[in-house]
């Protein structure tokens, strides 16, 4: 392929990402932008051109050694979740913007330790952004056809104005906020994005791969087994494999935390804690997808090639040994995106600890306190963007010098052996409030020492020499203990095993011991007590900080004033104000506003620069240890105390609002009783009204007709009947409310009950001429209380009577099983339910509100005492919805299953 | 003229017993079975007394007597609540809307027909 066309190629992506960037940065309320997905994609800037190429390398020449690089990640994740979670509420409280602040913070918002860590980490991860510009520099040139000149001039370099583009990226993107803590959506968006092109891509070869070029995973398995070594590429074949592996799991389980560039996407960048939980899930699912064919290549490029290719790059010379350049070309944007996304934010975060942990707080903070606040806002950007030029300089000198020959795995495992000494002043300094300053500090140059000695000694004697030396064969003065590969004889692990191995041992150790034996000034105690205990971290609490002095609201003020402007300075303390209910015309500053500050200004200038500078015009008491301990504890009884009282007012809540809801039970259960004995008087009252008048007719009138005194006679007796029925009506009632109501269940056949209850009422319907029609009737033999099921069927048939129209109507009754039930049901012609009468017609004394003419004869109470009844028998009833002219009830009782 | 008189209730035995010795003292009777009914009656016949129960359905006694005691044409009508109602406040509800007599059930004739006569000044 031309040089020139892949040169357009790779602008015109770099430019595509520019543009992706520039969009976010423009739309930053997107909700895309703020989703989730967001997020746990660009996580994924783990996979970097060592993931996308050299993976494919290890387990070429190594076999399974390829895989703990992701075990790690995979294993650590549970951890990792509440790990993360504690980390970002801790970062957002103090305002924390890398790994070197936060270290700081937790000692003490030490200078020392910030500077350490940044140092430690550009000494971990230049080399580790130096191996991607390699990637791109040799997959450039594989693409291109020509061979790989590593000896050619910079300006000649096509990786080296990579580079500097990438720089321009992360300078103009990492760098328009002087807080350090703000998000940076456009590089974030782009890092996301780029982690679906370079999955995509690396799957499509995959495929490709696997099942265009051979016929699938078992015929490349089968094809192996004719290798002579393949053996060794899919088994950990001794113990020392075994404890490589192991070694290697653990070093990318404490990667996953420390690098620079995932702490930047997963704390920094992080908007609040539930995108961790898409992560949760996503991010393993991701790194198992990109590793699916991962061993597949390999075996396609040892058979395809035996040993004539750099296996490092198998993935770009198998599409391009069958001509496919297409196909080798979007394998290599997808390599760029992993370069380019890693780069990007590797330099961001590296840049920001150069500046904040190491230029600002050692060069730069007697200037800003003489300065105007665009000044110091221009210097402090200045610096970041410089920062960024020198990180990847650096990176490409480094490249230039000392990576030509090595492969990318080596490097990339040196990376992660540094980085590790970060561990025991991280996990440490998170759970254990004795981990102090002196431990971290000598944990570290110990844990740093042994790795230059084990790791970095012999790697630059083996880059300059090109062979084995006798510091590294003997040992030095020829003490073998000493050799740096083999230290007391532990050379049966690989190197960088048996650099982690030693240099962590040494590290933790260190770090113990001097945290145990030494004591720390009262502000790491401080901290440590800040970080470790969760209750401090439910919400910003400016309670915790102990301060004692002297200090003025105004020269606050003014100092806040020159890094963030007068107008920010002053809305931020106005709102520090009304949260703490402090007055504003407040004029002595206590430790909140001391603490507040501190914070407010480590966004941007570091957290201990920005403690140096509120102490230069505070006047600060010192404090004993114990003074401190005091202090917390004081506090920590107070949250407690605030904590409980919250929770009984919480409690005594709940308590009254359960005493309403009992009291308006009472109310309505007491309105309900009073309501049903208004009703039974009222109903009592109105046939015996009916008496009493008729009565008095026959009585007081001499000159009644023989036929008025039949009706009035006639009265008195339907009345009567009527006054009977009801106290039944009532009595049964009561039973079954009370459920007292004593049930006769006895095997009985359907059939017979409703013939019986159709014979009762017979008189009733001849009356009205009104023919009962009986439909299917099976032979259903079941357990019933006769007499009470007669009484519902009774009382639903009189009332389909009592609706249906004389002569003209009809009335239907039927019986069948449906799903081990019995169901019967009435029907009749006539008016019918009023759709809002449905749900209350079971009530007792219910009226329909439709119900005209005059009052039918009823007590009110017939269909709910049916209700009770068949739920004596544990059945429903129920009146259909939606009956055009008419009325339909039915009841279901079970039909019990016969014992056998 | 006889004096006119308005049945309102939806119990037949009491309108068929209250209409017997109305009409035995020569009134003019009429009936309604509810509010609604009542109402119609008023426009038409313009009744000189209304005997009215409470519990009705559809427009009970309450709504009816608001409504009569609304319409200044019927405001010399007077008017007996009868009802099994007979908690002092539902007598006191019936009186405060404008009813001139409250009876409660079950009643004597005898007293229905003397409150009427005292009423209409007979």
């Amino acid at each position: 392929m031309n040089s020139w066309h892949l040169i357009v190629v790779v602008v015109s992506y770099l430019g595509l990402l520019f543009a992706l960037a520039y969009w976010a940065e423009h739309n930053k309320n997107n909700k895309w932008l703020n989703s989730a997905w967001i997020y746990a994609l660009s996580l994924a800037v783990y996979s970097s051109a060592w993931t996308y190429y050299g993976s494919i390398g290890t387990a070429a020449t190594t076999g399974l050694q390829f895989l703990p690089i992701y075990l790690g990640p995979v294993i650590a994740f549970p951890i990792w979740v509440l790990v993360m979670r504690k980390t970002i509420r801790i970062a957002k409280i103090h305002k924390v913007s890398s790994i070197a602040d936060f270290l700081s913070v937790r000692y003490g918002q030490s200078r020392r330790l910030g500077a350490l860590v940044a140092l430690v980490l550009i000494l971990g991860v230049v080399p580790y952004i130096s191996l991607q510009l390699k990637a791109v520099s040799e997959t450039f040139a594989i693409l291109t056809g020509n061979n790989i000149n590593h000896s050619v001039s910079p300006l000649y370099d096509t990786a080296f104005y990579i580079a500097l583009l990438l720089a321009v990226f992360a300078a103009i993107y990492g760098t328009q906020k002087i807080d350090a803590t703000e998000k940076h959506k456009g590089i974030v968006f782009s890092t996301a994005i780029e982690s679906l092109v370079k999955l995509f891509f690396f799957l499509v070869l995959g495929v490709y791969v696997t099942f265009y070029l051979f016929q699938g995973p078992s015929d490349l398995f089968h094809r192996m087994e004719n290798i002579p070594y393949f053996e060794n590429l899919i088994t950990l074949n001794n113990e020392s494999a075994g404890f490589n592996w192991f070694f290697a799991i653990a070093m990318s389980f404490f990667a996953i935390f420390l690098l620079p560039r995932q702490f930047q996407v997963t704390v920094v960048e992080n908007h609040n804690e539930n995108e961790i939980k898409r992560a949760i899930w996503f991010f393993p699912l991701y790194l198992l997808i990109f590793n699916i064919f991962t061993p597949f290549i390999a075996w396609a490029g040892i058979i395809t090639f035996g040993g004539a290719s750099d296996p490092d790059y198998f993935a770009l010379s198998l599409p391009l040994h069958q001509g496919n350049t297409f196909l080798a070309l979007l394998v290599f944007v997808g390599g760029l995106s992993a370069v380019v996304s890693m780069v990007v934010i590797s330099t961001l975060a590296l840049s920001t600890m150069v500046s904040n942990n190491l230029v600002i707080p050692y060069g730069f903070l007697n200037k800003f306190i003489k300065e105007a606040p665009e000044t110091n806002i221009a210097y402090i950007k200045s610096i970041r963007r410089i920062s960024v030029f020198l990180v990847i300089v650096t990176a490409y000198i480094f490249y230039k010098n000392f990576s030509v020959n090595v492969s990318l795995v080596s490097i990339g495992i040196l990376s992660f052996v540094v980085v590790s000494q970060l561990a025991p002043s991280y996990f440490l300094g998170l759970y254990w409030n004795r981990g102090n300053f002196m431990g971290a500090f000598m944990g570290i140059i110990a844990g740093i020492s042994l790795t230059a000695y084990t790791l970095i000694a012999p790697f630059i004697v083996e880059t300059f020499t090109g062979a084995s030396h006798q510091f590294i064969e003997l040992g030095p003065w020829g003490i073998s203990a000493l050799r740096p590969y083999s230290l007391l004889n532990t050379g049966f692990l690989s190197p960088s095993a048996h650099a982690f191995f030693w240099s962590m041992i040494v590290n933790f150790s260190v770090y113990v011991f001097f945290s145990l034996t030494t004591k720390g000034n009262y502000r790491e105690r401080n901290f440590a007590e800040l970080f470790v205990h969760n209750y401090r971290l439910e919400k910003p609490d400016e309670n915790g900080y102990v301060w004692k002095g002297e200090a003025y609201v105004t020269d606050i003020k003014a100092l806040l004033s020159r890094f963030l402007g007068p107008e920010t300075a002053n809305r931020e303390l106005a709102g520090f104000f009304v949260r703490n209910r402090i007055d504003p015309k407040t004029e002595a500053a206590d430790a909140r506003l001391v603490s507040f500050s501190e914070t407010l200004l480590a966004g941007s200038i570091g957290a201990a620069s920005s403690k140096i500078l509120i102490s230069s015009v505070v006047k600060e008491e010192q404090i004993t240890l114990s003074e401190v301990l005091g202090i917390l504890e004081e506090s920590k009884e107070n949250m407690a105390r605030k904590r409980s009282l919250e929770e009984k007012s919480r409690e005594l809540l709940v308590i009254s609002k359960k005493l309403k809801e009992a009291n308006l039970q009472l109310i309505f259960k007491d309105k309900q009783k009073n309501d049903f004995l208004d009703t039974v008087a009222h109903e009592l009252k109105t046939p015996l009204s009916g008496i009493r008048a008729a009565s008095e007719i026959l009585i007081e009138e001499d000159d009644i007709s023989e036929s008025d005194k039949m009706q009035f006679l006639t009265v008195i007796m339907n009345e009567t009947d009527r006054l009977s029925r009801l106290i039944n009506n009532i009595l049964d009632f009561e039973k079954f409310s009370a459920g007292r109501q004593k049930m006769h269940f006895e095997r009985n056949e359907i059939k017979l009950t409703v013939d019986k209850s159709i014979a009762s009422i017979k008189q009733l319907a001849g009356n009205k001429k009104i023919w009962i029609h009986k439909k299917s009737f099976d032979t259903i033999v079941l357990e019933y209380d006769e007499d009470r099921i007669i009484q519902v069927i009774t009382n639903l048939l009189s009332n389909a009577i009592k609706f249906t129209e004389y002569e003209k109507g009809y009335i239907s009754i039927d019986c069948k099983t449906i799903d081990r039930n019995l169901e019967l049901t009435v029907e009749n012609s006539g008016k019918s339910i009023q759709q809002d009468d449905l749900p209350f017609i079971f009530d007792k004394f219910y009226q329909s509100h439709e119900q005209t003419t005059k009052k039918p004869v009823g007590s009110g109470l017939g269909l709910a005492i049916c209700k009770h009844i068949i739920e004596e028998h544990n059945g429903n009833i129920w009146a259909h919805a939606n009956v055009k002219n008419g009325a339909k009830f039915t009841f279901s009782i079970p039909i019990k299953q016969p014992i056998v | 003229m006889k004096p006119k008189i308005l049945i309102v209730d939806d119990e037949p035995s009491i309108v068929m017993t209250l209409e017997f010795s109305l009409k035995k003292k020569n009134f003019e009777v009429y009936i309604a079975r509810d509010g609604n009914e009542a109402m119609f009656v008023m426009e038409n016949v313009h009744p000189d007394a209304v005997l009215l129960d409470i519990m009705m359905p559809n427009i009970d006694g309450y709504e009816t007597l608001s409504f009569i005691k609304n319409n200044p044409a019927y405001k010399n009508t007077k008017i007996i609540i009868i009802s099994a109602k007979d908690k002092p406040s539902d007598i006191e509800k019936g009186l405060a809307l404008g009813a001139d007599r409250y009876i409660i059930k079950p009643f004597a004739l005898k007293k229905v027909i003397t409150d009427i006569n005292e009423l209409l000044n007979l």
